[in-house]
């Protein structure tokens, strides 16, 4: 019965597909190109096979000199720059607020109606983003010499961009409500922004606050191989010394305060936010 | 009695504890600066050191081509093959992570590796293998692999915790087993979010197998690090120039992508709604 009920209306006979034609085609190209990007990729990289023939070896080898760890550098230099590094984590953080706070502001349509002045504030955040945090220390090293200081710029920079480009986003995710009362009733532009905004957007901010320092206190412990301050300093001198016991203590002591700051982060966000 | 109106409370009064806040923390900075040596008399010395530095950096100098070309196909490599070994172990490690369909046993152990993968920096991890495995890409590769285990498998541990019970009930009603559940129940619902860690972590490895030649785990980081060591600034703004584009034209390789798999783009889409394409949110970490 069902054959030849079938057979007489084969035009509208369909098939069912999730994607177009053109869509299937695209992502099949995709696919296509992923594979390629990785087939090329193993085929041309320099990988010498004793070297990775050796690794468990090496491996093994480097278990074996980083143990004892070293605990006595602890109290006489490791100490010291470990609270530099968390200086520079922080201070770079703040800095990064003040800074970020006005050109997100200046990215947000809803704020500044200039295309002009958006596009700009946008271009500061995305080229700030683009460099690497070494990057920025690498350079601000060469401007004011090896240090602290040029951690803490590095991280502050890094960071702007961040910062800046989620708080322009959760500026322009604003209720409208709120504002259009405030501007009906005459309010200028600051008290808008005070009274409108700012508490609309304000646990955003200081979840990207938190978020971004805890950021910050992982990357500005290697800021120091590069000569930017901080614990990274201590780890590069103890790597070109080949003490590793002290190498292994350098490393406990970052996974420590990492974990630490984790920890600290997830309990301020969840008692305060 | 009842006609007294109720006293409202002021929405906008002012609190102490902003305030103790806000000393607590110029005081913090003061402190700090002062343990840092950061000064004003440094910042003022620094900017006189900055004209000559950025006179030295222009105009970059781009005569060592081959140099250039050769370091950022090696970045390119790396962060190629890093993402794949990475996303391919960070599957099998998420989903044991995942708390709604994995026992106790296997979800700690697991998130331990997790946790251990994310806690150290790339250029850290790519110190120890360097070490382990000598100098060269190989070092980096397995780096950013290390790198990308922990970030996707936290990300897809949390989305697998996220999904709704639902499907995954019903294709469990039927008898299927433990794969078809797998298959059916829990991949099309985090698939489109795998795009989105995929990709932001392909960009991610992308800039830092930029970075992990500084300690020597290749890519173009080393000839970075060698060129701003000799005071080679010319050379060195080629290479910040050169990395920058690279990683641009990666960010807008993945923001196709994510818009080819998540919103069903076609290339036919991609090229003609530029403007569409700048509404694919993408999420942003380090």
């Amino acid at each position: 019965m069902a054959a030849p009920f079938a057979s007489a209306t084969p035009s509208h006979e369909r098939i069912w597909q999730r994607f177009t034609r053109a869509q299937r085609l695209t992502r099949f190209a995709v696919y296509l190109a992923v594979v390629a990007a990785i087939v090329l990729a193993a085929q041309t990289v320099e990988i010498i096979p004793e070297f990775l023939a050796d690794a468990p070896e090496q491996m093994a080898d480097l278990v074996a000199r980083m143990w004892p760890i070293d605990f006595a550098h602890y109290p006489d230099a490791i100490h010291a720059a470990l609270m530099e590094t968390i200086h520079i984590a922080t201070l770079g953080t703040l800095l990064a607020l003040v800074l970020a706070l006005p050109v997100g502001v200046l990215a947000a349509n809803s704020l500044v109606p200039s295309m002009a002045i958006n596009v700009l504030a946008k271009l500061i955040l995305v080229s700030s983003r683009s460099v690497n945090s070494l990057v920025w220390a690498l350079l601000f090293v060469g401007i004011f010499g090896p240090g602290a200081l040029a951690g803490t710029l590095a991280i502050a920079f890094r960071s702007i961009g961040f910062v800046g480009k989620l708080f322009g986003e959760a500026l322009d995710e604003a209720q409208r409500g709120p504002i259009e009362a405030l501007t009906a009733a005459g309010a200028p532009w600051m008290s808008r922004l005070t009274f409108g905004y700012w508490p609309q957007v304000r646990p955003a901010f200081w979840s990207i606050a938190l978020f971004r320092w805890d950021i910050n206190v992982r990357e500005s412990a290697v800021l120091g191989l590069v000569g930017a301050g901080g614990i990274g300093m201590v780890l590069d001198s103890a790597l070109n010394l080949f003490q590793w016991t002290r190498v292994a203590m350098v490393l406990l002591a970052i996974f420590v305060v990492v974990i630490a700051a984790e920890i600290v982060v997830t309990q301020v966000r969840r008692r305060v936010i | 009695m009842s006609t007294a109106p109720a006293i409202r409370e002021d929405a906008f009064r002012r609190r102490a504890w902003p305030r103790v806040a806000a000393v607590a923390l110029f005081v913090y900075v003061v402190y700090a600066c002062a343990q840092l040596d950061v000064s004003w008399e440094r910042v003022h010395a620094g900017l006189d050191n900055a004209a000559r530095f950025f006179s030295r950096l222009f105009p970059p100098n781009f005569t060592r081509s081959d140099l250039l070309i050769k370091g950022l196909t090696e970045s390119l490599e790396i962060a190629v093959l890093a993402s794949t070994l990475g996303i391919g172990l960070a599957l099998p490690i998420g989903l044991a992570a995942a708390r709604n369909l994995m026992p106790a046993w296997i979800s700690w152990p697991a998130r331990f590796v997790i946790v251990a993968a994310r806690s150290l920096h790339p250029v850290i991890v790519a110190i120890i293998f360097v070490k382990a495995v000598g100098f060269g890409a190989l070092a980096g590769i397995l780096a950013l692999t290390v790198a990308s285990i922990g970030f996707i498998g936290k990300l897809f541990t949390e989305a697998i915790e996220e999904i709704s019970d639902k499907q995954v009930e019903a294709i469990r009603a039927t008898g299927a087993p433990f794969p078809s559940v797998l298959a059916y129940g829990v991949l099309p619902q985090v698939f489109s979010r795998f795009i989105g860690f995929a990709t932001y972590q392909l960009d991610s490895n992308l800039r830092n197998s930029t970075m992990v030649g500084i300690v020597g785990a290749g890519g173009i980081g080393g000839t970075l690090f060698a060129a701003f060591q000799r005071f080679d600034y010319d050379y060195v703004c080629a290479i910040l120039i050169s990395i920058i584009a690279l990683i641009m034209i990666g960010e807008l390789f993945a923001t196709a992508i994510r818009a080819i798999f998540i919103e069903n783009a076609t290339f036919a889409d991609l090229f003609r709604r530029g403007e569409a394409m700048r509404h694919v949110r993408h999420s942003e970490d380090d």
